[in-house]
């Protein structure tokens, strides 16, 4: 079993007056897996992903991260574009912050854009996307560095369902050519099923495991794939454990 | 048409107003001293139209010098602030009190200060203190504006504090600082005129000395004339700042694109 990339070992956050948010909680990514976090609102699942960026310390456990800088990244639920700078540019962000010359950095978000067919939009500005293609510059912006780690945190939730079921493949391509892990954080039972090969269900704040489901298939998904019975049962088990975890709690 | 209609609509109010003004006058023998014709303002206008629109440029640059030296130290103050939540906790309560302070009872030690043979000084000086809080708080406010998550991914990517200053905190504060320097050229207008009544002399020859003088020799239509001078150049400053305030909203606005499209 290869080398853990980054590990959360009995990880609790307690913010000041709202009490514990998360854990203890333990999860470890091995490198160029895709995992998908899923449990009910106020679980931690957010938190725990901003452990993962680094952008948090637990208040207690230890979280391990065999990353350099620029190797994680981070989409949001929103697409957090600079709203007044080209989508090129805003690709160009995270090697702008690095200090690639501005060239080489204008060639490399061209050819990220490139990939996700967005190609000829380089120029606009967000308010001129629509939010599925704003929501793919966001996507674009965090792969164009390459990184090990991508933290994805419910980036397709405000997306209607055609437009979702687009960027997951977009997702799933983009792994196919660089192999980064991906930690994916989401409330839908579906989305984590197809994009996943595991599954962390976590129940109810302060969110600790409730099971862990592997999935059966393919990555990419093949076509059709939402309709195999492999793909229904594993849907099914995860909506059951998280059933089951909400039930525990009440 | 309706455009037109909604611009015509003031106007004609303006000139019934005016009309009617103009009828009592003369129905009740008014007397000049007390209440002059709307005609003896406008007679007023044109013969003293050469010392109207020097005393305007003279209250406009002081007004302007005003605005220069409370954006200067504001500016400084909140970049500051921004920078370092000490520093801001220090100056907070130090801004504040200029803002509640009656900047008019300053007047007399600013007098002192200036000097009699330099009531310019002491003039600006006042009205940059007006000008100065709501320049302050909005550049301060705007530098604390940038979304949150693009904070995180400046955190995530490692960004230096000036990167972070350059490229996400300074132009997400644009429209606060416009909005902020809107208010203080606005307030440094009323402030260069309020001060000069205080603390104006023979030396600094604005619209306020003006209205003073004309008080002084009974000669309300030339006060009414430099009353409509000083509201007219309110006016078009305002409108002129209001269309740049468009053109860089445009350019640095926060509209995002913001979940389905």
């Amino acid at each position: 079993m290869a080398e853990p990339l980054a590990a959360l070992t009995d990880a609790e956050v307690d913010y000041p007056r709202r009490g514990r948010a998360l854990g203890p909680f333990s999860l470890s990514l091995k490198p160029g897996e895709i995992v998908a976090l899923t449990g009910p609102s106020g679980c931690g699942k957010s938190t725990a992903l901003r452990l993962f960026a680094g952008l948090e310390q637990p208040t207690r456990g230890t979280v391990s991260r065999h990353l350099a800088r620029g190797e994680t990244s981070l989409v949001f639920q929103a697409p957090t574009l600079i709203p007044w700078a080209s989508a090129l540019t805003n690709v160009a962000l995270p090697l702008d912050l690095a200090g690639v010359a501005e060239h080489e950095r204008c060639e490399r978000a061209k050819v990220a854009l490139a990939r996700v067919g967005l190609g000829d939009v380089g120029d606009a500005r967000p308010d001129q996307l629509s939010g599925g293609m704003a929501m793919r510059v966001s996507l674009t912006r965090a792969i164009v560095t390459e990184p090990k780690l991508l933290l994805l945190d419910e980036p397709f939730a405000a997306l209607d369902s055609v437009t979702r079921r687009g960027l997951i493949e977009d997702v799933h391509r983009l792994w196919s050519q660089s192999k980064p892990a991906i930690l994916f954080v989401t409330h839908d039972v579906e989305e984590a099923a197809y994009l996943a090969e595991r599954v962390v269900v976590m129940t109810p704040g302060p969110g600790r495991t409730a099971a862990e489901i592997d999935t059966r298939g393919p990555i990419p998904r093949p076509p059709g794939f939402r309709a195999t019975p492999d793909f229904r049962e594993t849907a099914e088990a995860i909506a059951h454990a998280l059933a089951g975890a909400m039930g525990h709690a009440a | 048409m309706r455009r037109l209609i909604d611009i015509a609509a003031p106007l004609v109010l303006i000139a019934v107003l005016l009309g009617l003004w103009q009828a009592a006058c003369t129905a009740f023998d008014v007397p000049a001293f007390f209440l002059p014709k709307p005609t003896d303002v406008v007679a007023a206008l044109i013969a003293r139209w050469p010392v109207l629109l020097q005393s305007a440029w003279n209250t406009f640059v002081m007004a302007l010098l005003a605005l220069v030296f409370a954006s200067a130290t504001a500016c400084a103050f909140a970049l500051g602030s921004a920078l370092n939540g000490l520093f801001e906790r220090a100056v907070r309560p130090i801004a504040l009190t200029l803002q509640v302070t009656p900047v008019m009872a300053l007047a007399p030690l600013f007098q002192v200060w200036a000097g009699l043979d330099h009531a310019m000084r002491a003039v600006v000086g006042l009205a940059a203190i007006i000008a100065f809080f709501p320049i302050f708080s909005g550049v301060l406010t705007g530098l604390k504006s940038a979304d949150p998550d693009l904070e995180r991914l400046f955190d995530l990517y490692q960004a230096t504090p000036l990167q972070r200053l350059f490229k996400l905190r300074l132009p997400s504060s644009i429209p606060f600082v416009i909005e902020g320097h809107r208010v203080g050229l606005g307030l440094s207008i009323v402030g260069a005129v309020v001060a000069e009544f205080v603390a104006g002399s023979g030396q600094t020859q604005g619209l306020a000395w003006r209205i003073v003088e004309a008080q002084h020799r009974l000669q309300i239509a030339d006060m009414i004339a430099a009353l409509v001078v000083l509201v007219a150049m309110a006016l078009a400053l305002n409108l002129l700042l209001s269309i740049f305030e468009r053109k860089a909203l445009q350019r640095w606005g926060k509209r995002t694109a913001l979940g389905p499209g």
